[in-house]
C-alpha cells in the first residue's frame, strides 16, 4: 500500500464527508457469533468527539468526491474547483478493519459522490459492505448512503449487508430543491427510501414465520435536512420530519445548520453565521415528538412558524398551556408528567416509582435529577409555590425562569452587544 | 454501641462483613475498608476475615431479594472504591432484608437508595467511557495492547464487552493505576499483573505498520471536525482532559 497516497485520500475524503451529521451506531442487533470481528448488538458508542463536540462513532468517508451533480449547497459539486480523489474498495475495507481492531470506531459510514450513474455508484458501495461482511467476517456497524435513483434490486442487496441506510432530503420542500439542486428530483430520492421501507416491512412479516432469517437493515433508515440555506420555516421542517417519521418509518431525522461553502446568489453569504441555536431548538422539538408524546402541531402553531430561541420548545408549550398546570405529582399520569418543563424521561420514571413510597418534596425531585428551577412553577405541592396564573401571566413566569438560569446560548439571542 | 468492621477491600470481604453484621447482631455496625485512618469515636473493632462461603450466602440472599440487577447495583456501588460507600450500601441491604415484600430499589424517597443510584450512574458512565476510550496499539508480538487509568475499578465489568467484540485477535488492557489488566489469548480472558519493567518495555515495541494507522486516525480526527462550528467547551465536556493521555488522536509523537 502506498502510505502517503492513502493519507492524502483520507484527508480529502474525510473532509468532504464531515457535513453529514449522522454518526449513530445504535439500533442494530448484529452479534459476533464464533470468532468473528466486532459486535453491534449493544448500544452505540462514541469513541471520541470532534473539536466541535460531535460524536465520532463511525469512520465517515466518501468513496469518491467526484460528482456529476452541481448542487449549490454541496462542497463536492461539479463546478467547485477542488482536489478530487477516490478510494479503492480494498482500501476502504482495510481502513475499516484496522481502525476497528484498535477500538477507534464502531464501524463504517460510507457515502459517495455520484461519479457515474446511480446504479454504478450504489453497486460500488454495496461491494464494500459485502466484502466486509462475507470476506472479513465483520460484525461492526455499517451505514450506507442510498444513492438517489438506485434500483430496487440494489437497495434490496444493500440492506442485507448494511445496518442502516440513509438518503438525505437536504431541502424540506420541492421548491428549495428546484432552486439549489435543479438536476435532482424529489421522486428519485423517495424511490430508494420506499424500496428500503418496503423491504423492512416484508422482513418483519417473514420474521414471524421463519426464525432464522438474515437480517435486513436492522437499524432502519434516517435522513438529513439542511437548516437555513433556503427560507423554509421551522413549522415546515417539523411537519416534514413528522411526515417521514410516520410515512417512511424513519428512525431519525437529522438537522444540519447550513455552513457556507460557496459564494452563490441563491445562498446565504460566506460570512453568514451558522444557525447553531436554531438547529439545537429543532433537535429539542424532534425529541419531544419521538420520546415525549408531543404532536407536531402542538410544538408550533400556525401563527408563529418559528421556534422561540430564548427558551426550549417544551417550556414554550407549557407557557402557552398554563391551564394544563399545576400538576399533582402523586396522581398525574406519565404522559402528563413528561410535559412538565425540567422533567426528563428518567426523572419522570423515578417520580412514578418514588411516589408509591410517600409524598414527593422539592428536595426529592432535586435528588432525582429534575431541573427544579423550571419544574417547580408547574407542580402543585399543596402549598402556594405555584404562581397564581390569574395574577402572573405567562410573560412573568417566563422572565422569572429565564432570570434564574444561565443559558449557554445567551450570546446568540441577547440584544446586548459586547464591546470587546 | 457503634462497632467498626474492617474488611480487605475485596467484594467477598464486604459481603462477609455483611454476613457477620447479622451473625453477631451488631446494633450499630459501620463497615469500612482496612487501612483507612480509624475514627476516634467508636465502641468495638471487628476485623473481618474474608470467607467465600459466607459471602456466597449473602450474595444468594441479595439475588433473591433484589434480583440480578439489584445485586449488580450493589457491586457497582462498591467498585466506586469511595471511602464511605459501604454506609449507604449497607443501609440498602438492611432495608431490603427488613422489607422482603417491598421493591426497595424503586424507593426514590430513600436517601441511601438515591445514593446507590448515583454510584451506579458514575460507574456505568466510567464503564461506558472505557469501552469508548480504550485505544489499542499493535505490538510486535501480535497483541493489541491498551493502557487506561479509570476513575473507578471498572476492569472486571468491561471484560465481557471486549471479549464479545474482539474474538479473533489477542488483546490486553492494562490499568496503570491499579497495576493489573485483562489478557485475551484467543481462548479466554484472564486477569494479569505486570511488575517487571522488562515486560512493560516489551509492550512499547510496536508492530511495523502501527505508526501508519495511528497517523491515519489522527488525520481522520482532524479532518472530520468542522472549524466553523468549533466548541471547545462541549468537546472537553465529552472528552475530559484526564483521559487525553492515552487517546491516540490527542497525542502527536
Amino acid at each position: 500500500m502506498n502510505f502517503d497516497r492513502v493519507k492524502e485520500k483520507l484527508s480529502i475524503l474525510a473532509d468532504a464527508a464531515k457535513y453529514d451529521v449522522s454518526c449513530s451506531s445504535s439500533g442494530s442487533k448484529r452479534k459476533n457469533k464464533g470468532k468473528g470481528l466486532g459486535d453491534s448488538s449493544g448500544m452505540g458508542i462514541c469513541h471520541s468527539y470532534t473539536t466541535d463536540g460531535r460524536c465520532i462513532s463511525l469512520l465517515k468517508i466518501l468513496l469518491t468526491n467526484v460528482c456529476i451533480y452541481d448542487c449549490a449547497y454541496c462542497v463536492t459539486r461539479r463546478s467547485n474547483d477542488i482536489k478530487r480523489a477516490a478510494f479503492t474498495v480494498q482500501e476502504v475495507v482495510d481502513l475499516t478493519i484496522n481502525f476497528y481492531r484498535r477500538n477507534y470506531i464502531e464501524g463504517l459510514f460510507l457515502s459517495s459522490g455520484i461519479f457515474k450513474d446511480a446504479d454504478t455508484t450504489m453497486e460500488r458501495l454495496v461491494t464494500v459492505a459485502k466484502k466486509l461482511r462475507v470476506e472479513e467476517n465483520f460484525n461492526g456497524y455499517i451505514h450506507l448512503k442510498s444513492i438517489p435513483g438506485a434500483s430496487d434490486e440494489l437497495m434490496k442487496e444493500a440492506g442485507l449487508y448494511a445496518d442502516r441506510l440513509s438518503i438525505n432530503l437536504e431541502l424540506p420542500t420541492t421548491e428549495g430543491l428546484k432552486l439549489l439542486a435543479p438536476e435532482k428530483d424529489r421522486q428519485q430520492m423517495l424511490q430508494p427510501m420506499a424500496a428500503v421501507k418496503n423491504e423492512i416491512a416484508l422482513y418483519q412479516d417473514e420474521r414471524k414465520k421463519f426464525k432464522h432469517l438474515p437480517s435486513y437493515a436492522p437499524a432502519g433508515q434516517s435522513t438529513q435536512m439542511i437548516i437555513g440555506a433556503t427560507p423554509e420555516t421551522d413549522l415546515q421542517l417539523i411537519q416534514t420530519a413528522d411526515f417521514f417519521y410516520k410515512s417512511y418509518s424513519m428512525k431519525r431525522v437529522y438537522y444540519s445548520a447550513y455552513i457556507p461553502v460557496a459564494q452563490d446568489a441563491r445562498l446565504p453569504s460566506l460570512q453568514s453565521q451558522v444557525p447553531l441555536l436554531r438547529e439545537n431548538r429543532l433537535y429539542q422539538a424532534d425529541w419531544l415528538m419521538r420520546f415525549y408524546g408531543f404532536k407536531a402541531d402542538e410544538i408550533l402553531e400556525g401563527k408563529q412558524p418559528f421556534l422561540a430561541l430564548d427558551m426550549d420548545p417544551k417550556l414554550a408549550w407549557a407557557l402557552r398551556n398554563l391551564d394544563f398546570f399545576p400538576l399533582n405529582l402523586q396522581t398525574a399520569d406519565l404522559e402528563a408528567i413528561l410535559r412538565i418543563p425540567g422533567v426528563g424521561l428518567k426523572s419522570a420514571w423515578k417520580i412514578i416509582e418514588g411516589r408509591k413510597f410517600g409524598k414527593l418534596s422539592i428536595s426529592h425531585l432535586q435528588k432525582m435529577g429534575v431541573a427544579v428551577n423550571r419544574a417547580k412553577h408547574f407542580i402543585d405541592f399543596g402549598t402556594s409555590t405555584f404562581l397564581n396564573k390569574n395574577v402572573l401571566h405567562q410573560q412573568n413566569i417566563k422572565s422569572i425562569i429565564l432570570s434564574q438560569s444561565v443559558s449557554k446560548f445567551q450570546a446568540h439571542y441577547s440584544p446586548q452587544l459586547s464591546l470587546f | 454501641m457503634l462497632t467498626l468492621l474492617t474488611y480487605d477491600h475485596s467484594l467477598d470481604g464486604f459481603f462477609t462483613a455483611v454476613f457477620e453484621v447479622y451473625e453477631y447482631k451488631f446494633e450499630n455496625p459501620w463497615i469500612r475498608k482496612e487501612g483507612l485512618p480509624e475514627p476516634a469515636l467508636f465502641g468495638g473493632l471487628h476485623r473481618v476475615i474474608t470467607d467465600a462461603k459466607k459471602a456466597e450466602r449473602v450474595i444468594n440472599k441479595l439475588k433473591m431479594l433484589l434480583g440480578e440487577n439489584g445485586l449488580r447495583m450493589i457491586v457497582y456501588g462498591l467498585l466506586t472504591e469511595e471511602e464511605h460507600c459501604e454506609k449507604p450500601i449497607l443501609d440498602v441491604i438492611r432495608y431490603a432484608i427488613a422489607h422482603p415484600q417491598k421493591k426497595v430499589l424503586a424507593d426514590m424517597t430513600n436517601l441511601s437508595v438515591l445514593k446507590l443510584e448515583r454510584y451506579n450512574k458514575q460507574v456505568n458512565r466510567e464503564k461506558h467511557r472505557m469501552e469508548a476510550f480504550v485505544r489499542f496499539r499493535l505490538i510486535a508480538d501480535s497483541v493489541f495492547v491498551a493502557e487506561i487509568e479509570p476513575d473507578f475499578n471498572v476492569m472486571p465489568i468491561i471484560a465481557k464487552h471486549f471479549r464479545q467484540r474482539y474474538q479473533d485477535q489477542k488483546w490486553m488492557i492494562f490499568d496503570r493505576k491499579r497495576h493489573y489488566g485483562l489478557y485475551y489469548d484467543l481462548q479466554s480472558v484472564e486477569l494479569v499483573s505486570i511488575n517487571h519493567q522488562q515486560s512493560l518495555d516489551k509492550l512499547s515495541n510496536l508492530a511495523s505498520d502501527e505508526a501508519f494507522y495511528s497517523d491515519l486516525w489522527r488525520i481522520y480526527f482532524d479532518k472530520t471536525s468542522i472549524a466553523s462550528r468549533k466548541n471547545s467547551r462541549l468537546h472537553v465536556q465529552h472528552v475530559p482532559k484526564r483521559y487525553w493521555k492515552y487517546l491516540t488522536e490527542k497525542n502527536f509523537f
